[in-house]
């Protein structure tokens, strides 16, 4: 299986050879801090569609509740830093694992609903995790935690995104990814060929609900602060919606998804007035005519390319 | 159980009915649409904004009195409702369901953001049709405001029941509800249903919306968001698709949230809802008044 | 503690007074099966006799209400169905129930998964022993393809098979468990004689081949009586009659049960 391991690496320089350019852009300061900080917010929304694409495209589970995880890591990691003085490695670490932690325990109970009933319950749980956030004095109640230091950098999202990114893809190519799989096909002929589906189901969802902390242990070190209303369900849609429009079950398309979704609402950031109407047309005017997505489950490949002849981006 | 306690609690149960009862006038939209189109309306809590600012635009611009404006609300809400169906769900019918619901999703941030565009971000004030007139039953008080919006919606519901139980129409939408293939073939015109559940669902969240604003006399583009949330609490609660599971569904969670935020805090009072939906799924999925059906294999 | 006073014993399968009562039906009373070693026995019986749901106790769907379900001398009941595959028993579904959107290929890995031994950490670090192991499932998957003349489909979608096919590959995957035991749900429904016949020689062949023991739901009785060796007939849920091929083709019972009329 070499041809794996070969195809890993051209990833891997891929990937070296995409930060060599933007990292020199940032410093010859060609791409100036406005876009410099979107390029950190699509490093964080990649890292949190391609989590919730485990859960709603490989596993085929419902959920939308992913601010919440985002918000327990976003607030776990700061606590680390601000009230504990802990650095940022301590941070990502306690940030992830709580998130995982909290993943796990509701994975648990509320796998086991489906469909849009367990849409629903991860919905509700995400609206509790911010309301109890909401209620703690210790991180600052409703007026959000604040003085935190800015330790997210381009180059940490960026290569942090990146391992992601290859653990995702890993996953989904090893039997545990494939038994995830199946259950999204059909639960009950997967449970049938001997796989422990409530097993796999709360392996995804742990996992998904980890990367969404790790993501919020970057998100709130790069914007100094915790806000709970950075965390409502709204958000959860916005990474909802990079998914699906992405593709359920692709990562690229995730990973697409993620990129030109935060692009467009950066692109139309001078207008405020008209943003969210063209972000919103344009979701349902590509949900009308392309409902499963730019790249279906499929994954963007260079076979892909070579079928479609046509450029587009990296991965 | 000292009179106090007591005074308190039968007090929050009058707010909490009032509170429920437009909970439930939202929750009959989402069920109804739910149960004829397996579909989470996201955008159906704007849809309920749409009719407080149109009760508002008749009150205040128009000056009309309180049954004309609500009865322009739903008419308006109704239409509203009607093309959300043919312009945005129709297309999809055959489409997977999450990407309808990212539609859903899609309508709905375009209604808020539409209404910020046209009328602002900033919450208007609703004006008062009804002198504010409090009634005292010994230490208890209920106003003139809850005693409309309590007599509207048993109205309201009532007459729902009767068009879905005994009229030609109401026939065919539970019909195709119940299987919309079987329907077709018995020569029911399934767009015609879908396109009146609709009507008929947004009229009813139309005129929550307008006593909603009555209510709370504020409205504002987002004051959808989170009722339309809840609303969708409630009909899960009853059992989504389930008419009087909607109407009960709603009472409940007025009830709860009235007694949660009076006792507890009122910043948990959303919380409350959460957590009563997410018991009431692990415990009873189908809803307190629906059936359990397993999948066959 | 009345009835069922004997125990595990050495059947590979044995089903001891077996009932199932749903809300107030009785689905199934007081079956007695048993299957041996390398045996290919029938369940028979008209719509709603029961056979389906006789098959979903056997594989852990449905815990029984009553009576016990042993298989290779361990208790069945209780336990979920992928325990159940896992002790060594697989199925097909009535209605084809395979990974529709995923490839031939992986509809067969999946149901090797149980055999696979490497952990999630090793799977993402893509150590050694994850390429050997997935060297080893993806030679096994393509040979097993290769028996049921599915290779040339391999990285296909499952659901642009076509129907035959289909049926094929639901086999193959239940093969691909390495089980002990394959349960068949009315695998020749929606065939045409010629290809029932064929079905009736690659049942045969795979109890042959793989030396497992096959039990097979059917209502096409000249598929059941062509192959099976032993067979049981259900009729609103109670076994009426069990015996050769030969004995259920003459017993009353059975002919009235099929042709109509009071059962005595």
């Amino acid at each position: 299986m070499n041809s794996l391991r070969k195809a890993d690496l051209k990833a891997f320089v891929a990937a070296a050879v995409i930060f060599a350019v933007i990292y020199g852009l940032l410093q010859a300061e060609v791409i100036g801090a406005f876009w410099e900080l979107n390029l950190v917010l699509i490093g964080i929304n990649i890292i949190l569609a391609t989590s919730l694409n485990m859960i709603n495209g490989y596993t085929g589970q419902f959920s939308i509740g992913h601010a919440g995880f985002l918000a327990v890591g976003a607030y776990v990691g700061a606590i680390m830093t601000v009230k504990l003085g802990f650095n940022m490695a301590v941070a990502l670490i306690a940030g992830t694992a709580a998130a995982g932690l909290l993943g796990f325990l509701v994975g648990l109970p509320t796998l086991r609903l489906n469909g849009d009933y367990l849409a629903i319950a991860t919905l509700g749980l995400g609206e509790i995790i911010r309301i109890c956030i909401l209620n703690i004095d210790y991180v600052g109640g409703a007026a959000g935690l604040m003085g935190i230091p800015r330790l997210t950098s381009f180059p940490l999202v960026f290569w942090i995104m990146v391992a992601i990114l290859f653990f995702i893809k890993n996953f989904k190519n090893s039997a545990h990814g494939r038994a995830c799989l199946a259950i999204r096909e059909n639960e009950i002929a997967a449970d049938t060929m001997g796989i422990d589906t409530t097993k796999y189901k709360v392996m995804a969802f742990t996992l998904g609900a980890a990367f969404a902390g790790t993501a919020g242990v970057l998100f709130s070190h790069y914007f100094f602060i915790a806000h709970p209303a950075s965390f409502t369900f709204m958000r959860s849609f916005d990474i909802l919606t990079m998914v699906v429009l992405g593709g359920l079950g692709s990562m690229t398309g995730s990973v697409t998804g993620a990129i030109v979704l935060t692009f467009i609402s950066a692109a139309l950031a001078d207008f405020p007035q008209w943003r969210m109407i063209i972000y919103s047309l344009t979701m349902i005017i590509l949900m009308l005519y392309r409902p499963q997505g730019l790249f279906g489950s499929k994954e963007l490949s260079m076979q892909l390319f070579r079928s479609l002849k046509i450029g587009g981006k990296k991965q | 159980m000292d009179s106090g306690f007591m005074h308190q609690f039968v007090q929050q149960l009058i707010n909490g009915v009032s509170l429920g009862s437009i909970y439930a006038l939202i929750a009959l939209g989402y069920t109804m649409i739910y149960g004829i189109l397996k579909l989470i309306n996201f955008a159906h809590g704007d849809v309920y904004m749409l009719g407080a600012y149109i009760g508002f635009f008749c009150t205040s611009m128009l000056k009309l009195s309180f049954l004309p404006s609500i009865i322009v609300a739903m008419v308006g809400t109704a239409l509203a409702g009607m093309i959300i169906e043919r312009v945005a769900y129709r297309p999809m019918r055959n489409a997977p369901r999450i990407a309808i619901l990212i539609t859903a999703i899609g309508v709905s941030f375009f209604l808020e953001n539409a209404m910020i565009l046209f009328a602002s971000p900033q919450p208007r004030t609703f004006p008062a049709v009804f002198s504010a007139t409090v009634y005292h039953f010994g230490a208890l008080v209920i106003n003139s405001q809850q005693i409309v919006i309590l007599v509207s919606a048993i109205v309201l519901m009532i007459a729902l029941t009767y068009i879905v139980n005994y009229t030609k129409i109401g026939k065919a939408m539970r019909a195709v509800s119940f299987d919309a293939d079987a329907a077709r073939l018995m020569g029911i015109n399934i767009d015609f249903v879908i396109s009146m559940t609709f009507a008929l669902g947004s009229a009813l969240a139309g005129a929550g919306g307008v006593l909603v604003g009555i209510y709370y006399n504020s409205i504002e583009p987002l004051m959808g968001m989170v009722p339309g949330i809840k609303a969708f609490v409630a009909a899960v609660l009853g059992g989504i698709g389930i008419i009087p599971g909607a109407m009960m569904g709603g009472i409940i969670l007025g009830v709860v949230e009235a007694l949660v935020s009076g006792f507890i805090s009122s910043t948990f009072r959303d919380a409350a809802a959460f957590a009563i939906l997410i018991i009431i799924l692990l415990y009873k999925p189908q809803g307190l008044l629906g059936k359990n059906v397993r999948e066959k294999v | 503690m009345t009835a069922t006073n004997h125990t595990a014993t050495q059947h590979l399968l044995d089903m001891q007074n077996v009932s199932i009562v749903f809300g107030g039906l009785r689905a199934v009373s007081n079956v007695n099966l048993y299957i041996d070693q390398g045996e290919l026995i029938g369940l028979i019986g008209p719509n709603g006799a029961g056979k389906t749901t006789a098959f979903n106790m056997i594989t852990g769907v449905y815990v029984p209400t009553e009576g016990n379900i042993y298989f290779d001398g361990k208790l069945v009941n209780g336990k979920k169905s992928y325990q159940v595959t896992k002790m060594g028993m697989a199925r097909t579904f009535q209605n084809i129930r395979l990974f529709s959107e995923l490839s031939v290929i992986d509809n067969v890995k999946i149901a090797m998964n149980m055999h696979i031994q490497y952990n999630l950490p090793e799977a993402i670090l893509r150590v050694k022993k994850y390429f050997t192991q997935e060297e080893e499932v993806t030679k096994r998957a393509l040979d097993l393809l290769k028996l049921f003349h599915l290779e040339q489909h391999a990285d296909e979608m499952a659901k642009n098979l076509p129907y035959g096919a289909q049926r094929r590959l639901e086999i193959a995957r239940a093969l691909a468990t390495e089980p002990k035991l394959l349960l068949l749900d009315e695998p020749a429904a929606g065939m045409n004689p010629q290809e029932t016949k064929e079905l009736m020689e690659m049942i045969r062949w795979i109890r042959d081949n793989f030396h497992i023991a096959i039990l097979l739901i059917e209502h096409d009785m000249g598929l059941v009586m062509g192959v099976c060796e032993r067979i049981y007939v259900l009729e609103y849920g109670f076994c009426i009659a069990s015996g050769t091929p030969d004995e259920i083709k003459h017993n009353k019972r059975v002919i009235k049960a099929y042709l109509g009329g009071e059962a005595s």
